[in-house]
């Protein structure tokens, strides 16, 4: 089975582990306590949900809830005393929140008590604490069309700029009149694509130690200059387009570079559903770089869990360890095609390859600093004219520096 | 149907003739959509042709047969649409009957009350109306985990009866006024209660007023994303927010063909409900309609 | 309230802030309320944009780069689409409901089951679902964006690449799943009519229209109020058509914005959707205002 995340696959697989659950009903959960999981829903912390479900026994009681409002539903829940969920999952963007409000403990304790499968990376410290522990990675990563590039006689681009004179060549022969892709819909997507080729640059989003913007430079109006030079070279529906739409312009073969998550990247390749033709050609390759730079512009993600702080000790042992046995490495070993594991004894599969390539260039990881959300619900709406051609890069800065600033102020980040 | 049948036949060609067109406006995207759903994704959501959706190539390939049912599989079998479906009837006919119960008689006694008081109950109940839900819902959250009642049905139905309400104050109170005074006024004369006139004499004229504001207060509760999303927890889910989970998220594929096979199936109890209804407003009640 | 500290993640360790949680709990202690901030979120550049607004009067090179440089301000960019679509949806979607109670109204009995079960099909289908349905036939590769391509012999015709088209779809959309509201209610009135009084006036010589027109119209009045307050409200809060068109680059809402404040992205900004949604609701009485007023003297005239 090749990594994908059809629910025909998934379901397949988590049937499996059910099936299979034998294996894992002995979790050796010292303690008794309830257990109950928040998580986003996607068929890796299914699985994952399904492991922990599994710990259940007379003593520890296990429940999750996974859906896509989990962001929405976690503030208040964990906020809440004692808290409705004794796990949240969270990614780089969703911990900020429960980092803000303090709504997590610190895991130092009960990594040392019963951490032993995990390895030192998983851990995500804040100020030398745990906060989470990680267990898959994520991000954007170049998307291209073998067959495509060789009929134009152009190499596998590794920078923005080789993409664009890529794409000029493909156009010129003929191959296809709108070469690109990307996920420029206004909103988080086009957000996340200032984001990526920002961190490309290797330039911070704001002055050290401050909540102070620091955008508007020439590395911003860069990557303003070359989201808008890409926007050429694609269907004029553009705008329209988000991570999901773009999987089924490439599936359709009217693409030939994208930049995609690759956690999308197993449906692309997946014999069972994906088209043929393309899925034959599809080839990845970790982001390009931007303005000379040489990190891959595109943010790196991760998934992880954390346990709530307004709950009982006993709770929080009992949720960690049913955790740690949801990721132990035999759960990834029952499961190596679901996701980019972050966990020992992971072997990538050929759909993992840009995620890791983005890691091993240095690619840098999307920041959590505490208004990073802010910034980006800024960006999602102030850059919607001009990836519309509508206004120029200075404006789109200046626009995005006072919606920014408005947010910040309100929130008491800024003065 | 006297009047009808002077009609002249230029201006029956003009009705059925705007009709064809508006039948055909309402009826084509479901059928589409109802077509599509027993297609692949690639078929039915083709950025090739749209005539892939009518031949199914890509179905044709992935299934060996030009229609296929795994959508329908696909969400009732492995993802339990069923359950959903059992909250979303135990949510909406729960909300129906609250909604009607306490919209006739405070519509009723709304619009026959001369009161100023009656006139500004109206107004609040429109502010409450006019807030958007998203924000409502949200300021509800917290609240709710406190007192340790968020996730289950009853919470959403009172959120959702409370949504509601004012709507259906203000349908049935409009209904209520197009009905004489006079009516009730007899009633009254003749020997009953305020409260049997109510019963006996406006309920059966109301009934096409009631049956409407059910059916909308139903089609609130049935195609409510805004509160079910986000004050249910997964096991309680009612059908659209099962749906918007099918649709997926950013960084992850869902199956649309799920959502398509179950926004069809949940169509059908709404095409039962209509067909069954119809009959009661058009025949059962344009009888006892209001004479003079 | 912000410290600098070193954060780690699998890929690597960066010196990061973070909110300084125990000197925010001290504040929360001293403040449980938090800071009464007046009027400022009201007034701000992300809501009402006074001081932007107020610069922009002061300073401008004439009419059209008023305009622009207002409606780059997102408040009064979604308001714009909000009241266009709010003024051109409620009385086409009337109308249209109207049109189609009379015509249903007409037919035989066998024929109006059917008629009405398709009439109200646009409405009873879940509206997210319902608009991402119809985008997609309106699509360029869809059934509907194809037909219109070739009728209108331009193969790169996009609905939604231009804010013009995409505001009319976003209409058309409106229209289409509104206008069965109108004609449920107003049908369900016109079974109410009084007979007589359409025989009578029939009699008298009174033309179709006239019948009407000061008959069925009249009776309805008090319906078409319901229907107007109801349509208007719900139009001033548009916001699934916009999301399920994918139309946010030409077209946002009010309700968007709450949305967006809240649910679309990471940082939930609680004071920012209260304030649009105050606004809105302030949005809305205005507009109703007439409505209320007729209301208003109906109740007078019923006391009376």
């Amino acid at each position: 089975m090749k990594l994908s995340r059809t629910f025909t696959a998934g379901a397949v697989s988590l049937a499996a582990l059910l099936a299979g659950g034998v294996a894992f009903a002995e979790c050796g959960i010292q303690g008794a306590g309830n257990v109950a999981i928040l998580s986003n829903d996607f068929e890796a912390l299914r699985i994952v949900n399904g492991v922990a479900m599994s710990c259940a026994t007379a003593d520890v009681t296990v429940s999750a809830n996974a859906t896509t409002e989990h962001k929405n539903i976690q503030g208040p829940a964990l906020t809440a005393n004692p808290a409705e969920y004794t796990v949240a999952m969270v990614a780089n963007n969703s911990i900020v929140p429960l980092l803000n409000d303090d709504l997590i403990r610190p895991l130092d304790d009960l990594v040392a008590k019963y951490g032993a499968s995990l390895q030192p990376n998983q851990l995500i410290t804040i100020d030398g604490k745990v906060m989470a522990i990680a267990f898959m990675g994520n991000g954007q990563h170049l998307f291209y069309r073998k067959d495509i590039l060789e009929k134009a006689g152009v190499a596998v681009p590794t920078s923005y700029e080789e993409m664009l004179a890529a794409a000029q060549a493909i156009k010129d022969a003929g191959l296809m009149e709108y070469p690109l892709a990307a996920a420029d819909k206004p909103g988080w997507d086009l957000a996340a694509e200032f984001v990526n080729m920002y961190l490309g640059t290797g330039d911070e989003f704001f002055a050290p130690g401050s909540a102070e913007l620091a955008i508007d430079n020439d590395n911003g109006r860069k990557v303003l200059e070359t989201m808008r030079a890409m926007t050429t070279f694609m269907n004029p529906d553009y705008l329209t387009y988000d991570a999901n739409e773009i999987s089924k312009v490439w599936d359709a073969g009217n693409v030939a570079m994208m930049n995609q998550w690759g956690s999308l990247a197993g449906a692309a390749i997946d014999p069972a559903t994906a088209n043929p033709d393309v899925a034959a050609n599809t080839g990845f390759a970790p982001a390009p770089t931007i303005g000379g730079g040489t990190i891959p512009a595109a943010a790196l993600w991760w998934d992880g869990f954390t346990i709530a702080k307004n709950i009982s000790d006993a709770d929080a042992e009992v949720s960690f360890q049913a955790m740690v046995k949801g990721i132990s490495p035999e759960t990834v070993a029952a499961n190596p095609a679901a996701a980019t594991w972050l966990v020992a004894g992971y072997e990538p599969g050929p759909a993992a390859v840009g995620v890791i390539g983005n890691a091993n260039g240095g690619a840098r990881a999307y920041p959590m600093q505490p208004y990073m959300g802010l910034l980006h619900t800024a960006l999602s709406a102030e850059l919607a004219d001009f990836i519309a051609g509508k206004e120029d890069a200075d404006q789109a800065l200046a626009d995005v520096k006072a919606a920014y600033d408005t947010a910040a102020k309100e929130a008491g980040f800024l003065n | 149907m006297s009047v009808a049948t002077r009609r002249p036949a230029a201006l029956n060609a003009l009705i059925l003739g705007f009709l064809a067109i508006w039948i055909i406006a309402a009826a084509f995207p479901f059928a589409w959509t109802v077509w599509g759903s027993f297609k692949v994704e690639a078929d039915f959501f083709s950025r090739q042709s749209w005539w892939s959706a009518i031949e199914g190539t890509r179905t044709q390939a992935q299934t060996g047969s030009a229609f296929t049912l795994a959508g329908y599989a696909g969400a009732w079998v492995k993802n339990e649409f069923w359950k959903a479906a059992i909250n979303t009837l135990i949510v909406t006919v729960s909300v129906t009957l609250i909604s009607l119960t306490i919209g006739t008689l405070g519509g009723y006694a709304l619009a026959r009350s001369g009161s100023r008081y009656a006139f500004w109950i109206l107004i609040a109940a429109l502010i409450f109306r006019a807030m958007p839900h998203i924000t409502l819902v949200s300021g509800y959250m917290l609240p709710f985990f406190q007192l340790n009642i968020w996730g289950v049905l009853p919470t959403t139905i009172i959120v959702l009866v409370a949504i509601n309400q004012p709507f259906t104050l203000w349908m049935l109170h409009s209904f209520f006024l197009s009905i004489p005074k006079d009516l009730d006024e007899s009633a009254m004369v003749d020997g009953c209660t305020r409260f049997q006139a109510f019963r006996m004499v406006i309920i059966p004229v109301m009934w096409p007023g009631v049956i409407t504001t059910g059916l909308f207060s139903f089609l609130l509760g049935y195609n409510d994303f805004a509160v079910t999303s986000m004050l249910l927890s997964q096991e309680n889910q009612t059908m659209v927010p099962k749906i918007a989970s099918f649709l997926g998220s950013i960084q992850n594929e869902g199956n649309v063909m799920y959502a398509v096979a179950a926004v069809v199936s949940a169509t059908v109890p709404l095409f039962i409900l209509v067909l069954f209804f119809q009959r009661q407003i058009v025949s059962g009640l344009t009888a006892g309609a209001v004479k003079g | 309230m912000l410290i600098t500290v070193q954060n780690c993640d699998p890929f690597g360790c960066t010196t990061q802030t973070k909110v300084d949680t125990e000197a925010m709990a001290k504040l929360n202690e001293a403040q449980p309320l938090g800071q009464f901030v007046g009027l400022a979120n009201y007034l701000n550049r992300n809501h009402l944009a006074v001081e932007e607004i107020g610069a922009i009067l002061a300073d401008n090179k004439g009419f059209s780069d008023v305009v622009s440089r207002i409606f780059n301000l997102p408040f009064y960019r979604a308001l714009s689409f909000t009241l266009v679509y709010c003024f051109l949806v409620t009385p086409l979607a009337m109308a249209l409901g109207f049109a189609i109670a009379l015509a249903v109204n007409t037919l035989p009995r066998l024929l109006k089951g059917p008629a009405i079960f398709i009439s109200i099909l646009p409405m009873i289908i879940t509206p997210l679902v319902g608009s991402l349905l119809l985008a997609w036939m309106f699509n360029p590769a869809g059934i509907l964006g194809a037909t219109l391509q070739s009728l209108t012999g331009d193969p790169g015709l996009s609905l939604l690449a231009s804010p013009a088209l995409a505001w009319t779809v976003l209409i058309f959309y409106g229209v289409w799943t509104n206008g069965p509201f109108s004609f449920v209610v107003f049908y369900a009135g016109l079974q109410t009519v009084p007979h007589d009084t359409v025989e009578s006036a029939r009699i008298d010589g009174a033309s179709r229209w006239e019948v009407i027109r000061h008959v069925i119209i009249p009776h309805l009045a008090p319906l078409a109020t319901f229907v107007a307050l109801v349509q208007l409200m719900d139009n001033f809060r548009v916001f699934e058509p916009i999301v399920g068109f994918s139309a946010e680059a030409n077209a946002t809402s009010l309700s968007w914005l709450v949305f967006n404040d809240l649910v679309g992205q990471d940082a939930q900004l609680f004071g920012s959707a209260a304030s649009t949604s105050v606004i809105t609701i302030v949005g809305v009485l205005i507009l109703l205002a007439p409505v209320l007023r007729r209301t208003w003297r109906e109740f007078n005239q019923k006391a009376v």
